[in-house]
């Protein structure tokens, strides 16, 4: 962050200034701080959004989650000012958003919304042109930025820069209207239900990509949804709402999964708590055993009988010459094997450092046990076992409900991730 | 099923709306030269030749045209930017009240509001006193449709708009406006039609048109000169009626058709 009142006096060129610049020249993300934020409808006795405080790293994505009605699109559309708040603060890289012109204002926050609303008489093109133009940048420019964001969010330039988006299917609509929200490459982006419209297939794909992005851009994303399997995935830090926006628990969701903050909470994650954790955490996080016997392929069947009787194993592992594993063996095949190579079973779930222990735990269901695990190049790295799973888990419980889990930041599963 | 069957519904009425436009033109010109060969090769006496010479044809077409015109540029020039206005917040509350006095144009003869309009200016003719009232009698359908043709954009494109840094006046001219176009020109369409139609009364208050050669040949009985202006009357309001078809075809913003 570089020095933000500096850049009020100017007004205009507070994104640029206020948030870092990525080594590629690229605009990276910007805090948001809400503080004592309210809205108030006239004639209504209860504010839609009452006293909400919270900070969004820069940087970061975080999920505004709750049900329908609970203040979680209000409070986003104050960011941009779509809805002006009755009282309190928000400042975008530490510039009050009060003080610029709305149009100028939004014109810096990149904005998605579900069904992507493009225009229809626009071409994608022109879709994605709009603010460039807003902000007077010349023609050539303005081509060179609308191919770039095409390709990077995956469409054809030749194929898709003329069609008109009825043409288009929903899932190429809302990368087109992702690709939009990011034309200016603006610091913020705010994405309401962008994903809510599309078929499940569709809308992981869009998922992976919005975090392939992220990882190259480093925006600071806030979303809005009410699927909290969506908000487990793709936030960061997850803001569970309730009634009139009241923040129920703002935390990582490793945390929120381990330690619902309340029973709303809890309801609102929904049954599964642990088995959505096992999603989020990584084979290569958690500690794997070197017990398993491995033996290479080309010894003899009579060595491995030998080595196993030494061990009390009844069980052996077979990698091959690049010390990838191939089968397991046991003890009782080995009497009439003449090879390891044709020995006992092959190996039919493998899990690599990468998995998921979503992943692990359902090859582990498959084989009924361990499971062996490999590194980057698909050597052997050990094996990975139930116990671990439940123990991690545990763990997990135990250190978040140690601390205070509404608010803080919980570092270090953030980390681990 | 309902689906194959939209769809060739769909695509007969495109068929008729295609064929439509090929042969409305040509039906057309076979009318105009029909009644003009016929009338020509009746027995005309001095009094018809008075009206029934391509000089005074020409005259009166020109005047028809031009009433029609001026009426339906008063139009657009009133009731798009009404219905603009009528459909922002705080103007709404208006709407009605404008929609009622227009709907009191339309459903007053044509002809009453044009006399009851000279009678009370006083005015002793011209074209002025024509176009102002029959302005005001075609006026609903255009500011009917204009209302109507912003009201139905998706409030998502104004959100979306608005949410990426347009301002208000840019949402209108770029995104509500264009995509009303279809809607403001069939109201238009149909504004023409009537306004075409309604400028035969022009002769009544000496402003010309062909509604002269319909006043002549029923005062004084000749039935070449009624007929011609007669036909000549729906020609014209039938060639309109197809140049606003063209232009609802072709003017409506790309991407929808």
């Amino acid at each position: 962050m570089t020095d933000v009142t500096a850049s009020a006096s100017t007004g205009e060129e507070l994104p640029r200034d206020a948030a870092g610049t990525a080594s590629d020249g690229t605009t990276t993300g910007a805090e948001i701080t809400l503080t004592n934020v309210t809205k108030r409808y006239p004639g209504s006795k209860t504010p839609a959004v009452d006293d909400v405080t919270m900070t969004i790293p820069a940087g970061k994505i975080v999920i505004l989650v709750g049900p329908s009605g609970c203040g979680k699109t209000t409070t986003m559309r104050m960011i941009n000012r779509l809805i002006e708040p009755t009282s309190g603060t928000i400042r975008i890289g530490g510039e009050d958003t009060q003080s610029l012109n709305p149009d100028r204002l939004r014109r810096k926050i990149g904005y998605a919304i579900q069904q992507a609303g493009l225009f229809p008489h626009f071409t994608v093109a022109q879709n994605i042109a709009v603010v460039p133009k807003l902000l007077g940048w010349d023609k050539k420019r303005i081509d060179d930025r609308v191919d770039e964001l095409l390709d990077m969010v995956g469409l054809d330039v030749g194929t898709f820069r003329d069609r008109y988006p009825r043409q288009l299917s929903g899932g190429q609509q809302q990368r087109v209207g992702v690709a939009r929200a990011l034309a200016a490459d603006p610091p913020v982006l705010l994405m309401d239900e962008p994903f809510g419209a599309v078929d499940p297939i569709t809308r992981g794909n869009l998922q992976d990509e919005l975090l392939r992005l992220q990882s190259e851009l480093h925006k600071t994303i806030v979303f809005v949804t009410h699927d909290f399997d969506e908000a487990v995935k793709l936030g960061d830090k997850i803001a569970v709402l309730g009634e009139a926006s009241k923040i129920l628990q703002y935390d990582t969701p490793e945390a929120i999964l381990a330690t619902p903050a309340d029973d709303t909470v809890a309801g609102f994650v929904g049954a599964g708590a642990s088995l959505k954790q096992l999603t989020l955490l990584r084979v290569r996080d958690v500690e794997l055993r070197q017990e398993a016997v491995t033996v290479d392929i080309d010894e003899s069947p009579a060595a491995v009988r030998e080595k196993l009787s030494r061990s009390h194993n009844p069980y052996a592992l077979v990698l091959d010459r690049r010390r990838r594993p191939c089968r397991w063996v046991h003890a009782r095949d080995l009497p009439r094997a003449t090879s390891l190579a044709t020995a006992g079973k092959p190996l039919r779930d493998v899990v690599s450092t990468q998995s998921t222990l979503q992943d692990a735990l359902e090859a582990m269901l498959a084989e009924g046990g361990a499971v062996p695990v490999t590194g980057p190049q698909g050597q052997y790295a050990g094996t990975i076992h139930l116990e671990t799973v439940i123990e991690t888990i545990q763990t997990l419980r135990e250190e978040h409900n140690g601390g205070d889990s509404t608010g803080a930041d919980g570092g270090t599963q953030q980390e681990a991730r | 099923m309902t689906t194959t069957l939209e769809l060739s519904t769909e695509s007969s009425s495109r068929r008729a709306e295609r064929i439509r436009l090929l042969a409305q033109p040509a039906v057309v010109l076979i009318l105009v030269a029909g009644v003009l060969v016929w009338a020509f090769s009746q027995d005309l006496d001095a009094t018809d030749r008075e009206t029934l010479n391509g000089p005074s044809l020409l005259q009166m077409l020109y005047e028809h045209m031009l009433i029609t015109v001026l009426v339906s540029a008063l139009v657009v020039v009133i009731a798009v930017p009404l219905g603009v206005l009528l459909t922002r917040p705080g103007w709404r509350r208006l709407a009605p009240l404008f929609i009622g006095i227009a709907n009191i144009g339309q459903a007053a003869p044509a002809l009453g509001v044009l006399v009851l309009f000279f009678l009370a200016t006083g005015a002793e003719g011209g074209l002025w006193v024509v176009v102002l009232p029959l302005a005001f009698y075609s006026l609903l359908p255009v500011l009917r449709n204009t209302m109507v043709g912003l009201q139905e954009v998706d409030p998502a494109l104004i959100d979306a708009g608005r949410g990426i840094g347009m301002s208000a006046g840019a949402v209108l001219a770029r995104i509500e406006l264009p995509l009303a176009v279809p809607m403001i020109l069939a109201g238009l369409r149909t504004s023409l039609v009537l306004a075409v139609g309604t400028a035969t009364f022009a002769a009544f208050v000496d402003a010309g048109g062909f509604g002269v050669l319909i006043d002549t040949g029923y005062k004084l009985n000749r039935l070449p000169v009624l007929l011609t202006g007669a036909v000549l009357a729906v020609a014209l309001a039938l060639m309109v009626d197809w140049l606003g078809a063209v232009a609802e075809r072709y003017l409506g913003p790309k991407g929808l058709r």
